[in-house]
C-alpha cells in the first residue's frame, strides 16, 4: 500500500518551520546558560551541598521524558484517529527519544541515590521504580516494533501500544505510591522552580532541536524511497 | 444481543476446543504445583508467611502466562484469525470471547493452586481470593491483548512475557499488597480500576490489533 508522495512530505514538513540552525543555536545558548546558573549561580543546598545540583538535571529530564512519552502516544493516537501518514513515524522518534531520557533519568537517580542515602539502588525512591517500569515497558515497544515487518500492521500494533503507555504511567505511579510510604525529597517546594525552569526550557529546545534533526533525516530516507 | 451471541459462540469454541484437545489446562496445572514445589525449596526455613504470600502471586502470573501463551496458538496454526476478522461481527467481541475463555482456565487452575498453596505453605483468607479473581480479570484481559499482538510478529513466544509483566507489575502490586496489610480496601480498590481502565482500553482499541 504505497501512499502519494510529495503530499506525505509536505504534510509532515510544515508543522517543522523553524529552521534547523536557529534551534540549534537557541539550544546551544540555552544549554550553556542552564549550566552556567546550575554551576555559578545557585547557591549550595543547606542539607545535601553541591551533589543537589543534579536535580537541575534529573528533575528536567524526567519531565522530558515524560512530554517524549506522551507526543509519542499523542501521534500514536494520530495514526489510529486520523491514518495520517508519517504519524506513527513521529511516535516511534518520540517514544525512542523518551527512552534514551528514560535512561538517562535512571542513572542520574541512581547517581543522587548514592550520593544522598548511600545506595546505588532504592525500591523507596517513587520516581526512580516508575521510571524502571517505564523503560522495561517502552523497551518492550522496540521489541515488538523491530519484530513485525514493516507495514499498516505494524503502525498499528506500535501505535495501540504506545497508547497502553499513557494508561500505564498513572496505574503505576499510583500502584508505586500504594505499594510504599513516600520519601522522595519535594525539592519544588524547598527551592523555588524557577532554575529548574530554565533548565526544562533548555532541554524541551535542545530536544526539539534533536527530533527535528533526526526527523529531517528520516524524511530524507522516506523521500528516497518514495521517488 | 448480537454482541453477546457472538461471545458466547467465540468463548464456547475456545472451551469446547479445551475440553476436547486438553492442550492448556493440565500444563498449567502441573506448572503451578511444580512452581510452589520449586518455591518450597528457594525460601529459606527462617523466612516469614508474608513473603510465600509473594510467592503466591509470582506463581499465578507465570501459570497465567503459560495459558496466555498457548491462548492464539489455535488461531495461528489453523488460520482461523483471517476468518474471524471477515466475519461481520465486532472484532472486540473476539477478545472479549477470549479472555473469558482464558480467565476459565486460570481460575481453574486456581481452584487447584490456592488449596495445594495453603497445604505447602498457609492458610489463604477471603480477601486474597477476592484479589486474585479482580487480579485475574486484569491479567486476562491485558494478557489476552498482548498475546494478540504477540502472535503476530516473528519472535511470538518470546515476546509476549516481555509485553505483559511491566503491564502486571501494577496487579502484582495491589495484589501483594492486598494480601498482606491490615486494611485492604485500597488495594483490593485499585485491582478494580486497573481492571476497569485496562478493559476500556482493550476493548476500544482490539479492532487496531487484527485489522490492517
Amino acid at each position: 500500500m504505497r501512499r502519494p508522495g510529495p503530499a506525505t512530505i509536505s504534510a509532515v514538513g510544515r508543522r517543522y518551520r523553524i529552521p534547523l540552525p536557529a534551534l540549534a543555536g537557541a539550544s546551544l545558548a540555552l544549554v550553556t546558560g542552564a549550566l552556567a546558573l546550575v554551576f555559578f549561580v545557585v547557591p549550595n543546598d543547606a542539607n545535601q551541598g553541591f551533589s543537589q545540583r543534579i536535580f537541575y538535571f534529573h528533575v528536567s529530564i524526567a519531565f522530558t521524558a515524560y512530554a517524549c512519552f506522551a507526543a509519542g502516544a499523542w501521534k500514536a493516537l494520530v495514526h489510529l484517529w486520523r491514518r495520517d501518514p508519517g504519524a506513527d513515524l513521529e511516535s516511534y522518534v518520540a517514544i525512542h527519544q523518551g527512552v534514551i531520557f528514560g535512561v538517562l533519568v535512571l542513572v542520574t537517580g541512581s547517581i543522587w541515590a548514592k550520593i544522598s542515602w548511600g545506595h546505588w539502588w532504592l525500591w523507596s525512591e517513587n520516581q526512580l521504580v516508575l521510571f524502571l517500569v517505564l523503560f522495561l515497558f517502552y523497551a518492550a515497544y522496540f521489541m515488538l516494533r523491530f519484530s513485525v515487518d514493516p507495514g499498516p500492521q505494524r503502525a498499528n500494533l506500535c501505535a495501540v501500544y504506545a497508547l497502553f503507555g499513557v494508561v500505564l504511567v498513572p496505574v503505576s505511579f499510583l500502584a508505586i505510591r500504594l505499594s510504599q510510604k513516600f520519601i522522595h525529597p519535594v525539592v519544588f517546594t524547598r527551592h523555588g522552580a524557577n532554575f529548574g525552569g530554565w533548565m526544562l526550557v533548555a532541554y524541551f529546545v535542545s530536544q526539539a532541536e534533536l527530533s527535528g534533526k533526526w526527523l529531517d533525516a528520516r524524511l530524507r530516507e522516506l523521500r528516497r524511497a518514495y521517488a | 444481543m448480537n454482541y453477546l451471541a457472538d461471545v458466547r459462540a467465540l468463548a464456547r469454541k475456545d472451551l469446547l476446543l479445551e475440553l476436547r484437545a486438553r492442550d492448556t489446562l493440565p500444563a498449567m496445572l502441573l506448572f503451578v504445583v511444580s512452581v510452589f514445589v520449586v518455591f518450597h525449596f528457594s525460601l529459606p526455613s527462617s523466612s516469614s508467611d508474608l513473603a510465600a504470600n509473594g510467592l503466591l502471586w509470582v506463581a499465578i502470573v507465570f501459570t497465567a502466562l503459560l495459558g496466555l501463551g498457548r491462548a492464539f496458538v489455535p488461531e495461528r496454526e489453523q488460520r482461523v484469525f483471517d476468518g474471524l476478522v471477515l466475519a461481520p461481527s465486532d472484532r472486540s467481541a473476539i477478545w472479549v470471547a477470549k479472555s473469558i475463555a482464558t480467565f476459565t482456565f486460570l481460575a481453574l487452575a486456581e481452584l487447584l493452586a490456592l488449596p495445594v498453596f495453603a497445604l505447602f505453605f498457609h492458610g489463604v483468607d477471603g480477601t486474597t481470593i477476592a484479589a486474585v479473581l479482580l487480579a485475574d480479570v486484569g491479567i486476562c484481559g491485558v494478557g489476552t491483548f498482548v498475546g494478540a499482538m504477540a502472535v503476530v510478529t516473528r519472535a511470538r513466544d518470546l515476546l509476549l512475557p516481555l509485553l505483559f509483566l511491566p503491564l502486571a507489575i501494577p496487579i502484582l502490586i495491589g495484589g501483594v499488597g492486598a494480601s498482606v496489610v491490615d486494611a485492604p480496601g485500597r488495594y483490593l480498590a485499585f485491582l478494580g480500576l486497573y481492571d476497569a481502565l485496562f478493559a476500556l482500553v482493550c476493548w476500544a482499541a482490539f479492532e487496531y490489533v487484527v485489522t490492517e
